[in-house]
C-alpha cells in the first residue's frame, strides 16, 4: 500500500502539499489549529465540506482519489481507508446501539463481523447494547475506533484522537492504536501534541498556515528542527519535562 | 423507562380530569338558563321550575358534573337540551367523519412536507432549496379556508373533477368517499404541510451539520444512504413534536374546512349546537375536542422517549 | 436581512392601509349603492365592488384596521400574562416552575378556535370575544418562551454574581431577566400575531368573529363564497391581504430572530 499526496491544495486553506505513506508506517502531521492538518486529511478520504474543493493529486495503490466517483469512494472509504475524529462526544449516531454502529462498516462493505468481538478487541466488551450516551468519552472513542479497524484499513487517519480527552485516557486510547493496528496498516496521526507524535510516530510533517515546512524523521525533527516555526513549537511544547 | 411513562399517564390523566372540570364549570356557571333556551321567553316560572328539575340543572354543582362525567365515561353525554335527543351516538358519529378529515390532512401534510422539508434542507445552498423554502413561507400564509375556497373553485366548479363539497360514508360507496375527501384533505393539508415543510428543514439541516454523519460517511455510506440511516431518526425528534402540535391545530382546523365543504363532522355539530345554544351538546364536543388535543400530546410524549434513547432511563 | 426589509414592508403596508383609513378612504366602506354592484377591478372602484356595492378597497382598508386591532389586543394579552408567568416560573423552585409548566399544556389543549367558539357560545361572538380568547389561547407561547429565556439567563455569571451581591429575585427580573429576553420576545410577539390574524380570519369567516357592518377580512371571504363561482375576485382580494398580512409577520418574526440574538435563538 502507498499513499501519494502531490501538490495538494484545498481552496487557499491547503497550499502544495506533497507526501507519501508506505506500508506499516507511522506518520505524524503537527501543526497548531488552522494550519490546514485536518482539511488535508478530509480531502485525503473525500469528505471536505461542500463549499470546498481540492485539486492537486491523493494516489493510494495507483488510484487517483481526487477525480474518483462518489460512488467509488464511498467502496474505499470504511474499507482500505478509515478515520478516526476528534470529538468522540459527538461523533455516534445517539439514536442508534453502539453494537450495530460497529458492525455497520462490515455491512457496508459485505463482510459480518461480531460486535462483541470487535468491542472487545478494544476494551469494552458487553456494551453491544448500550446507547452512545451511556459511554464515557474515552469508551466512545475506542467505539469510534472499532469501526475504524473493522476492516482492517490500509491507511487508518487518526485527526486528534485524544485532544477531548483526559490524560491517563489519552494515554490508554494511543496504546491501543499502537497495539491494534496491523503491522501493514499505515498511520497518518494528526495532533498538536509533540509528546503523542514522540510516540506514536517514526517520521513527521510540520505543518503552517497551509503549507508543509518540515519533514523528516520523528528524532531528526524534534531534536535538530530546521525550521523556526518548528523550534517554536519545541520550546512551547513541555516536551522535555515529560522525558 | 417504565416509571417515565407511567409518569406521563399520571399527568394525562389529571389533566383530562382538570379540563373535564373547566370545561363542565364555563359552561355551568356562565350566563344563560338552558331551561330558558329550550322553553323561550314566554315560560311560566312553574314550568321553568319543572324544566329544570328534568334537566337536572337544579341539583348541587358537584352533583351534576359527577353525573355528567361519569356518563361521558359510558359514553352517554346527555340528552341535548334543546333536540331532546341523547348526543352521544350522533357525537361518535360526527367524530368519525372528522378523524377521516383530519387523518387525511395530516397525510397530505406528512407527503408534502418530509420530502420538500428534506430536499430545501439538502440544495439548501442552491436556488432549488431556497425555492421550496420560499414557497413553504407563502404556504404558510394562506388560511386553510381561503385554499378550501381556492380549491373548490378549481377542481370542483372549473374542471368539475371533484365534489365540491358532501359527505358519503366510506362503507357506502368507498370511491365517491374517496373522491369527497380529496378537496377537504388538500385544504386542511396543504398549509399545514408548508409548516412542517419549514420544522423538517431545520430538523434535517441541523442533523446534517451533526458530526455523526460525517462518520457514517468515512464508513463508506454515500451521502444519501448516511441522511437516510443515520439521520432522519435523529431529525424525526423535533419533527415529531410539531407533528404532536399539528394534529391539535388540524382538529380544530377541521371546523372551518368542514364548514367550507358542508361535511357532517364535529366542527359543523359544534358551530349548530353553538347557534342553536344547545349547551349540554357544546360541552361534550368541547371535551372530546380538548381531550383530544391531550391525547395527542401524550402520545408525542412518549414517542419522544421511544425515539431519543437520550430520553429514556436516568 | 432579506426577510426583515420584506417583513418590514408588508407589515408597513398592512399597518399604513389601517391608519390611512382613519383620515380617508377612496368610499365610505360600509355605504351600500346598489347601482354600483358588482364592479369589476377599475378606475373608480380599484379592487371593485360587492354585491351590495359597497367598495372594496375601502373595507380592506377599514379592515386592516380590526385585523391589527385583533392582533394588537390579542398578543398584548399574551404577553402581558405569559411573560411574568414564564419568568416566575424560570425563577421559582423547580416543583412550581414545573406547575406552572402543566397549567401552561392544560391551557394549549385549548386552541384560540376552540376557545373563542365557547366565549361565543356563552356571551355572543364579537370581537372582544375573539380577541380575548385567541389572546389567552397564546399565553402558553408567551410563558414557555419566557421559561426557557430565563433559565438561560440565570445561569449565567452575571445573574450570578448579581445573586451573591444579594440583590433581590424581583430586582433581578427586571435588570437582568427582562431585558435580555426581550429579544425572544419580540420575536414571538410577531410570530404569535401572525397567528392571531389567521385566527381571527377563521372566526370572522365562521361568524364567531367581528359583526356586521364592521369590515373584516375573514368576514368578506365569508361573503363571498355565495358568487365565487361568477366573482372569484370577492375572495381572492380579502384572501391575499390575509396571506400579506401573515408572511409579513412571520418573515418579520424570522428576520429579527437572525437579527437579534441568533445565539439564542438557536438554542430556545
Amino acid at each position: 500500500m502507498t499513499l501519494s499526496v502531490r501538490g495538494l491544495n484545498v481552496s487557499s486553506l491547503v497550499r502544495n502539499v506533497s507526501f507519501e505513506i508506505g506500508a506499516g508506517e507511522r506518520v505524524g502531521l503537527i501543526g497548531e489549529s488552522g494550519s490546514g492538518k485536518s482539511l488535508t486529511a478530509l480531502a485525503i478520504m473525500g469528505l471536505l465540506p461542500e463549499e470546498l474543493r481540492a485539486s492537486g493529486s491523493v494516489v493510494l495503490n495507483d488510484r487517483e482519489l481526487l477525480e474518483m466517483s462518489e460512488k467509488d469512494l464511498s467502496r474505499l472509504r470504511g474499507d482500505e481507508l478509515a478515520m478516526v475524529f476528534q470529538e468522540p462526544m459527538t461523533a455516534l449516531n445517539p439514536a442508534m446501539r453502539v453494537g450495530r454502529q460497529v458492525t455497520e462498516p462490515g455491512r457496508i462493505h459485505g463482510r459480518r463481523h461480531r460486535a462483541e468481538d470487535l468491542l472487545s478487541a478494544v476494551g469494552l466488551p458487553g456494551t453491544a447494547r448500550a446507547y452512545p450516551h451511556q459511554l464515557s468519552g474515552g469508551q466512545r472513542q475506542r467505539v469510534v475506533l472499532a469501526m475504524a479497524l473493522a476492516n482492517e484499513p490500509s491507511l487508518l487517519i487518526c485527526d486528534e484522537p485524544t485532544t477531548a480527552l483526559d490524560v491517563t485516557v489519552q494515554a490508554q486510547i494511543l496504546t491501543l492504536i499502537k497495539r491494534a493496528l496491523s503491522r501493514e496498516s499505515a498511520l497518518l496521526f494528526i495532533t498538536h501534541d509533540l509528546a503523542v507524535v514522540a510516540s506514536v510516530c517514526e517520521r513527521v510533517l510540520v505543518m503552517l498556515d497551509g503549507e508543509i515546512v518540515e519533514a523528516g524523521s520523528t528524532r531528526e525533527v524534534l531534536t535538530q528542527p530546521k525550521h523556526a516555526y518548528t523550534r517554536k513549537l519545541l520550546d512551547a511544547s513541555d516536551l522535555e519535562a515529560r522525558r | 423507562m417504565t416509571a417515565k411513562v407511567l409518569r406521563r399517564v399520571a399527568i394525562f390523566v389529571v389533566s383530562v380530569l382538570v379540563a373535564s372540570i373547566v370545561v363542565f364549570l364555563f359552561m355551568a356557571v356562565l350566563p344563560g338558563d338552558p331551561a330558558q333556551v329550550a322553553l323561550g321567553v314566554n315560560a311560566t316560572p312553574e314550568l321553568l321550575a319543572k324544566t329544570r328539575a328534568e334537566f337536572g340543572i337544579d341539583r348541587p354543582l358537584v352533583t351534576q358534573y359527577f353525573d355528567w362525567i361519569g356518563g361521558v365515561l359510558h359514553g352517554d353525554f346527555g340528552r341535548s337540551y334543546v333536540t331532546r335527543e341523547v348526543i352521544g351516538p350522533q357525537l361518535l358519529d360526527r367524530l368519525g367523519v372528522t378523524l377521516w378529515l383530519v387523518g387525511a390532512g395530516m397525510l397530505v401534510a406528512l407527503v408534502i412536507a418530509v420530502p420538500a422539508g428534506t430536499f430545501a434542507a439538502v440544495k439548501h445552498r442552491k436556488a432549488a432549496g431556497a425555492g421550496v423554502s420560499g414557497l413553504s413561507q407563502i404556504g404558510v400564509a394562506i388560511p386553510a379556508f381561503l385554499a378550501g375556497i381556492i380549491l373548490v373553485q378549481v377542481f370542483a366548479v372549473q374542471l368539475r373533477w371533484l365534489p365540491s363539497g358532501g359527505w358519503t360514508p366510506p362503507d357506502q360507496d368507498f370511491g365517491e368517499f374517496a373522491r369527497g375527501l380529496v378537496l377537504p384533505a388538500l385544504s386542511l393539508g396543504l398549509v399545514q404541510g408548508a409548516v412542517l415543510t419549514r420544522y423538517v428543514r431545520s430538523a434535517v439541516l441541523d442533523t446534517l451539520g451533526q458530526d455523526y454523519l460525517r462518520t457514517a460517511r468515512s464508513k463508506g455510506l454515500r451521502p444519501v444512504q448516511a441522511l437516510v440511516r443515520h439521520g432522519l431518526r435523529n431529525a424525526s425528534v423535533p419533527v415529531v413534536t410539531v407533528l404532536g402540535l399539528q394534529l391539535a391545530t388540524l382538529l380544530i382546523g377541521a371546523v372551518v374546512v368542514e364548514r367550507v365543504f358542508v361535511l357532517p363532522g364535529l366542527g359543523s355539530m359544534l358551530l349548530d349546537a353553538v347557534s342553536a345554544r344547545d349547551l349540554l351538546t357544546v360541552q361534550g364536543i368541547v371535551l372530546v375536542l380538548v381531550v383530544g388535543v391531550l391525547l395527542v400530546n401524550f402520545v408525542v410524549d412518549v414517542l419522544y422517549t421511544v425515539l431519543d434513547p437520550r430520553l429514556r432511563g436516568s | 436581512m432579506r426577510s426583515l426589509v420584506l417583513g418590514g414592508i408588508l407589515v408597513g403596508l398592512v399597518v399604513l392601509a389601517a391608519l390611512l383609513s382613519f383620515l380617508w378612504t377612496p368610499f365610505d366602506p360600509v355605504k351600500v349603492d346598489a347601482t354600483h354592484r358588482l364592479l369589476g377591478f377599475g378606475a373608480s372602484h380599484w379592487f371593485g365592488t360587492d354585491k351590495f356595492g359597497r367598495d372594496l378597497l375601502s373595507q380592506l382598508m377599514v379592515g386592516a384596521r380590526t385585523t391589527l386591532y385583533v392582533g394588537v389586543v390579542a398578543v398584548g394579552i399574551a404577553a402581558v400574562i405569559g411573560t411574568p408567568l414564564g419568568i416566575l416560573a424560570g425563577m421559582s423552585p423547580r416543583w412550581l416552575g414545573e406547575f406552572v409548566m402543566r397549567v401552561n399544556d392544560l391551557v394549549l389543549a385549548f386552541p384560540a378556535l376552540l376557545l373563542a367558539i365557547m366565549f361565543g357560545a356563552v356571551f355572543g361572538a364579537d370581537t372582544l370575544t375573539a380577541m380575548v380568547a385567541i389572546g389567552i389561547a397564546t399565553i402558553p407561547s408567551f410563558a414557555r418562551i419566557a421559561r426557557s429565556g430565563t433559565l438561560q439567563v440565570m445561569s449565567t455569571e452575571f445573574v450570578l454574581a448579581a445573586r451573591a451581591g444579594g440583590r433581590s429575585r424581583a430586582n433581578i427580573a427586571l435588570r437582568h431577566v427582562l431585558p435580555n429576553i426581550s429579544g425572544l420576545l419580540i420575536v414571538q410577539a410577531s410570530v404569535s400575531f401572525a397567528i392571531a390574524v389567521l385566527a381571527e380570519a377563521a372566526l370572522s369567516f365562521l361568524g364567531f368573529g367581528t359583526r356586521p357592518p364592521t369590515p373584516s377580512w375573514g368576514r368578506m371571504l365569508q361573503e363571498s363564497q355565495e358568487l365565487l363561482t361568477v366573482q372569484p375576485r370577492l375572495a381572492l382580494v380579502p384572501g391575499i391581504a390575509i396571506a400579506v398580512a401573515v408572511l409579513g409577520f412571520n418573515l418579520l418574526g424570522d428576520g429579527l430572530r437572525d437579527r437579534l440574538d441568533p445565539r439564542l435563538a438557536a438554542r430556545v
